[in-house]
């Protein structure tokens, strides 16, 4: 099932091409993270369309994914 | 021995002055106590009675990283509440080696007197004609002033805008490199000191290090401070990397990223004008990514942004002059938005205030939504001291509404919101109704708690919660502006359980005098006081304390609205 998937800051060189990725479904975002080869402490937040979630959220069909390394500013 | 030092402007004297009753008090603790007990709060701000206080952090100009920073106060022209302003740049440690805590500038010359730079030194202050500097550019200024007192000078100024004491007019503070790009930008504080006549402010001797009580222990609790500010991936990775613009994207994401005129909390185009571009664009063009606004600042997060030629144009770009300017407006340019952000520094004017302006400007058809080249034209029009735009321009966000018929204002006590959608971000939504500032991020910024991840973790979305976190972040904020200490140290200092007790050791070493990590909370709470009596006596009352109506409107993506009774809000005020 396709989801858009947009990783930021330092982890921008995992986002996968155009955003678009095809997962099998009920992957959870741990699960996602694994799959883009990214180390699971990297990331400190995780969006799934707008709302924080943890490793271990179940993605569905058309979700928007968010990845943060630790980031802040103001 | 630490010293006040009192000018009056109407009489060009001045006293070097024992610190009395303010003894042991340094930034926002001395500004608004000075302010609130020798201002009357019902003067007006452009008037003799009103004080400008320019007062140096309490570890200020000692080797304690990131301590650069500069408190300034006075009774607000746009709030017409009680002020206290912020600001990085090389002033505040200049001010501290010349065992100063504070200037004041008091009185106010007669009408029609020529514009005076102040020039400070070890024990004398001299008045110099700056007839040669009024409506001038700030840039232009601190060029002119460096050229004739020395590149070791240190010079804080106003711009055209501060000249012509226009509301939204900001003191802009020269970096190290000589760069007026730090600015004390929110509620007017440079009008109050063009209405003293005072164009700028200079230091040229360059003293000595303050004094030490105990060197041994601050070296100690200094060194332990490095670890803590090095130890943590925000304010060691990325806030140098990325500049404080990395936020763009984490908001866009969450909803909150304030999109024209607060009309949505997503940006299309939010990539274009993101910290990853801004440090890609950076590097391409031969720019510094990571600069300090002081020295001895440990975590570097401003920079140096280059134009399409390769020539310096701007730094101190914020966050939240990129949203402003960015997606408020709806401009996803970026040039065009670091030109606005270099026009606001050179004009001193707050940016965040300006580009709530300039969103009204497009609500009243003046510039057509995303026109940035407009938006940069309109904006030049404040250089012009006879032009009737520039004016209304420069009287900030409410004052162009007032002037063109608009009622989606995003104000809050005559103040403009900063970039986050309170809607979405409800726990920075309490700040900016209940800080005794008008509408203002940094007073307790629940963004940390909300959004971010650090410091815990409280639901941006819900009301559980946001009163209590506010309230703590509002004191511990002012205890830091106190302090010196830049704000930003408080990312760190959140997620390290020995944080407040590294800066009360510090304070603790610096005076000789038992401080403790309660001592520091209760430096908050009596700056907070000081502050809402200030307000509570100038006639601010618990309705002041709401955000404007539109915000009762539903926000995309989330589809929420701003849901707290002012009476919800109260108890922050019970410190």
């Amino acid at each position: 099932m396709p989801i858009t998937v947009n990783c930021f800051a330092t982890l921008a060189q995992y986002s996968p091409p155009g955003g678009q990725m095809d997962i099998a479904p009920g992957m959870t975002t741990g699960k996602l993270v694994d799959l883009l080869g990214i180390p699971r402490d990297g990331v400190k937040i995780l969006f799934v369309n707008g709302l924080r979630v943890d490793l271990d959220a179940p993605l569905k069909d058309g979700d928007r994914v968010g990845m943060f390394p630790a980031v802040a500013g103001g | 021995m630490s010293r006040l030092l009192r000018i009056d402007t109407s009489k060009q004297t001045y006293s070097f002055d024992p610190m009395g009753a303010y003894e042991g008090l340094g930034g926002r603790a001395l500004s608004s106590r000075l302010v609130s007990r020798e201002v009357p709060p019902t003067c007006h701000p452009l008037g003799a009675k009103n004080k400008l206080v320019l007062a140096t952090g309490m570890v200020t100009g000692r080797p304690a990283g990131s301590s650069g920073r500069l408190s300034v106060g006075a009774k607000s022209p746009l709030t017409g509440g009680i002020k206290e302003s912020n600001v990085g740049g090389s002033f505040a440690q200049r001010l501290a080696r010349l065992d100063l805590m504070g200037v004041v500038l008091e009185g106010k010359p007669e009408a029609g007197s020529a514009p005076v730079t102040i020039i400070i030194g070890k024990n004398d202050v001299t008045f110099e004609d700056a007839s040669d500097l009024r409506y001038l550019g700030t840039y232009e200024t601190v060029k002119r002033l460096m050229a004739k007192h020395g590149e070791k000078a240190s010079v804080l100024c106003v711009g055209p805008a501060g000249d012509t004491c226009r509301q939204n007019a900001s003191i802009q503070v020269a970096d190290p490199n000589g760069r007026p790009a730090r600015a004390a930008g929110r509620g007017g504080m440079g009008a109050v000191m063009g209405s003293k006549g005072v164009k700028a402010v200079v230091i040229v001797e360059s003293g000595s290090s303050p004094a030490i009580a105990d060197k041994d222990a601050f070296k100690a609790a200094a060194k332990r401070w490095v670890e803590i500010i090095k130890g943590h991936p925000v304010t060691a990775e990325a806030l140098p990397n990325l500049g404080t613009a990395v936020l763009v994207n984490i908001l866009n994401e969450a909803g909150g990223l304030p999109t024209k005129n607060f009309r949505s909390g997503r940006f299309d185009n939010a990539g274009d004008i993101s910290g990853e571009k801004i440090a890609e664009l950076i590097k391409a063009r031969g720019g510094e990514v990571k600069e300090g606004c002081h020295a001895g600042c440990i975590i570097q997060c401003s920079q140096a942004f280059h134009d399409k030629e390769g020539k310096y144009l701007t730094s101190g770009f914020e966050y939240e002059t990129v949203w402003g300017f960015g997606s408020n407006i709806l401009v996803k340019d970026i040039d065009d938005i670091a030109m606005l952000d270099r026009l606001c520094d050179d004009l001193g004017l707050d940016t965040i205030e300006t580009a709530n302006a300039m969103a009204m400007a497009m609500e009243a058809g003046l510039v057509a939504w995303g026109d940035g080249k407009g938006a940069i034209e309109l904006l030049k029009s404040v250089y012009d001291p006879k032009s009737p735009m520039g004016r209304i321009i420069g009287g900030g966000t409410n004052y162009v509404a007032q002037a063109y018929g608009i009622d989606r204002v995003p104000v809050v006590k005559n103040q403009a919101m900063p970039a986050y959608d309170p809607r979405a971000v409800k726990g920075v939504g309490i700040t900016y109704a209940t800080t005794p500032m008008g509408a203002d991020h940094t007073a307790g910024y629940s963004v940390a708690q909300n959004i971010l991840g650090v410091g815990g973790n409280v639901n941006p979305l819900t009301k559980d919660g946001q009163v209590e976190l506010s309230k703590a972040l509002q004191i511990a904020t002012a205890a830091i502006d106190a302090s010196g200490f830049c704000l930003f140290v408080a990312f760190a200092v959140l997620d390290t359980p020995d944080g407040v007790e590294c800066m009360s050791n510090m304070i603790q070493a610096a005076y000789g005098k038992p401080f403790t990590a309660d001592d520091f909370i209760n430096l908050g709470k009596s700056i907070l006081k000081d502050e809402f009596a200030f307000n509570a006596a100038a006639g601010f009352t618990a309705a002041h304390d709401q955000l404007p109506e539109f915000m009762s409107e539903t926000l995309p993506p989330h589809n929420v609205t701003w849901d707290f009774t002012t009476e919800e809000m109260q108890a922050v005020k019970a410190v």
